[in-house]
């Protein structure tokens, strides 16, 4: 599903941010990504969404090309991706239930077809009593399931979530955990980044361990690859 | 659909910045139909001299009505007249008083005396102006000679001139209109950076993000000129009964609706350009 091959991404201002990074992740794999902070895994993910690409090396996503992959293809590529990212990135003039539908929006689909799914989504990652609530006025963690729910609008093959428990207490954290592993259950591939040593320890999925942009360590776990099913099995 | 309705949300969240881009385009457009106007009616007004080649030769007081006789006689050998009137003192006196009929006072200060006779020479063609007036101006009798000559030169001169300054006009405000629509978009543009940054995140096309900024160029440019050229055209309507009087003779009046719908259709035209291309350039810079 995800092949890394050889990769190095270093920045102009000569900083190294992934040196010569190699692995595969199947498809139905839930992975964590653990390392310090400015080890190199958010620009793992930028390099998955093609927000950035590789100095060196090859990426290649299920059929798609990353390395040489068109500006004009990078959209469809990320309807494939779903991302949580570490700051949410969600715009704090709309609602809930607005921010969900935006990526439908801005992917041009048929708006009854976008309510519908959004209905389901919002249901699914139990925030639907506030879909009318604009996202200061929502807790860490609901705005994490909202960042969530977001992800999940093209219902993707993979979601990338960067650092999802990062600012949250245990009790959320786990509660976090769950939903994902729940969308993991479902056949989405799950790659997470975090620091969460208890959650990584507590699960024992797969581990790739990035240390000053080198893969260290690639720890398989026991956790075993969900079967992949369709959209509305999934759901 | 979607654009249109992110373009209606953009201007109604900041009305002040919109009404500023559409004041200037107003502007822009206003001289621009102005202009129009003045270059075709005085092109209108040139034609109308060009197609009528007359002269006129106003005789001294000395002249007797058998010298203008044989003057009239020796002109018409020439073949080239195609008509002449005689204008006496006092046709030319009537003439005076019915111009200035509301006006006693001018009527009280001229006499017939005063007022020289003159005879008016149509030629078959312009060219021919040349030969008849230098053979009026020879004449001992002749005090002076006009024809339309001057009077076109005259116009095409001021014609010009008014060409010119308009064309400078015009250029000057379209470049300060392009600026300020590229200000407004372009503020407007980094307002909403995050959400652009967010929006290329989720999958859209950059034309997703560009359409309603184009729209939004498009129809500032379109309504300024709409505005600019109701105010231009209400304004040659309203004084076209002054222009008549003034013009008289000339078929300018009544002006044709076609002539005015084309000025419109060329000029919102011009207009989506002008929006199109500010509002490109605004968007450029993080769209690249």
């Amino acid at each position: 599903m995800i092949q890394f091959q050889n990769v190095t991404k270093q920045y102009p201002t000569g900083n190294t941010a992934l040196d010569d990074v190699t692995f595969t992740i199947d498809r139905g794999e839930f992975v964590f990504v653990v390392g310090p902070s400015g080890s190199g895994k958010t620009t793992l993910f930028r390099l998955l969404i093609r927000d950035a690409v590789p100095s060196s090396g090859s990426i290649h996503i299920g059929d798609w090309d990353l390395v040489n992959l068109p500006k004009n293809k990078i959209h469809e590529l990320r309807k494939n991706i779903g991302v949580v990212f570490q700051d949410l990135k969600l715009l704090r003039d709309r609602t809930i239930y607005e921010n969900i539908m935006f990526p439908l929006e801005v992917g041009d689909i048929d708006s009854q077809e976008a309510r519908d799914r959004v209905e389901q989504i919002i249901e699914r990652v139990g925030i639907a009593e506030h879909r009318d609530k604009f996202p200061v006025q929502l807790s860490g963690g609901e705005l994490q399931r909202a960042a969530i729910a977001r992800a999940l609008a093209f219902s993707p093959e993979i979601i990338l979530a960067d650092e999802p428990t990062g600012n949250l207490d245990n009790a959320t954290s786990w509660e976090i955990i769950k939903l994902l592993q729940d969308i993991n259950a479902s056949g989405t591939t799950i790659v997470m980044a975090t620091h969460n040593a208890d959650i990584v320890n507590s699960l024992r999925n797969r581990t790739l361990v990035i240390e000053k942009g080198k893969l260290t360590k690639d720890q398989h776990g026991k956790h075993k690859k969900a079967e992949h099913k369709t959209q509305d099995e999934g759901n | 659909m979607k654009a249109t309705k992110t373009t209606l949300q953009h201007i109604r969240r900041s009305p002040y910045q919109s009404l500023a881009a559409v004041s200037i385009m107003m502007l822009t457009f206003l001289a621009i139909t102005v202009f129009a106007f003045i270059v075709f009616g005085s092109s209108a007004v040139i034609n109308f001299f060009e197609s009528k080649p007359q002269v006129t030769a106003f005789f001294k007081n000395e002249a007797t009505q058998q010298n203008i006789d044989d003057l009239r006689h020796q002109l018409d050998q020439t073949g080239m007249i195609s008509s002449s009137k005689f204008v006496s003192k006092e046709q030319a006196l009537e003439i005076y008083k019915a111009q200035n009929k509301n006006d006693p006072l001018l009527l009280d200060l001229v006499t017939a005396d005063i007022l020289p006779a003159s005879l008016e020479i149509s030629t078959t063609q312009i060219e021919d102006l040349g030969p008849v007036s230098e053979i009026l101006q020879k004449s001992p009798y002749v005090s002076e000679v006009v024809y339309q000559k001057d009077i076109v030169s005259t116009l095409t001169k001021w014609t010009n001139a008014l060409r010119i300054i308009g064309v400078i006009l015009i250029v000057v405000l379209t470049g300060v209109s392009i600026f300020i629509m590229m200000t407004v978009i372009g503020f407007k543009v980094s307002q909403k950076r995050e959400e652009i940054e967010i929006m290329k995140l989720l999958s859209a096309t950059n034309w997703y993000i560009r359409w309603p900024f184009m729209l939004e160029g498009i129809l500032y440019g379109a309504v300024g000129t709409v505005v600019g050229w109701i105010i231009a055209t209400g304004g040659l309507l309203y004084f076209s009964p002054y222009l008549q009087s003034f013009l008289s003779g000339i078929p300018i009046f009544p002006v044709s609706p076609i002539f005015f719908i084309a000025i419109l259709v060329g000029e919102l035209v011009l207009a989506i350009l002008l929006g199109v291309l500010a509002s490109s350039l605004a968007v450029l810079r993080y769209l690249k």
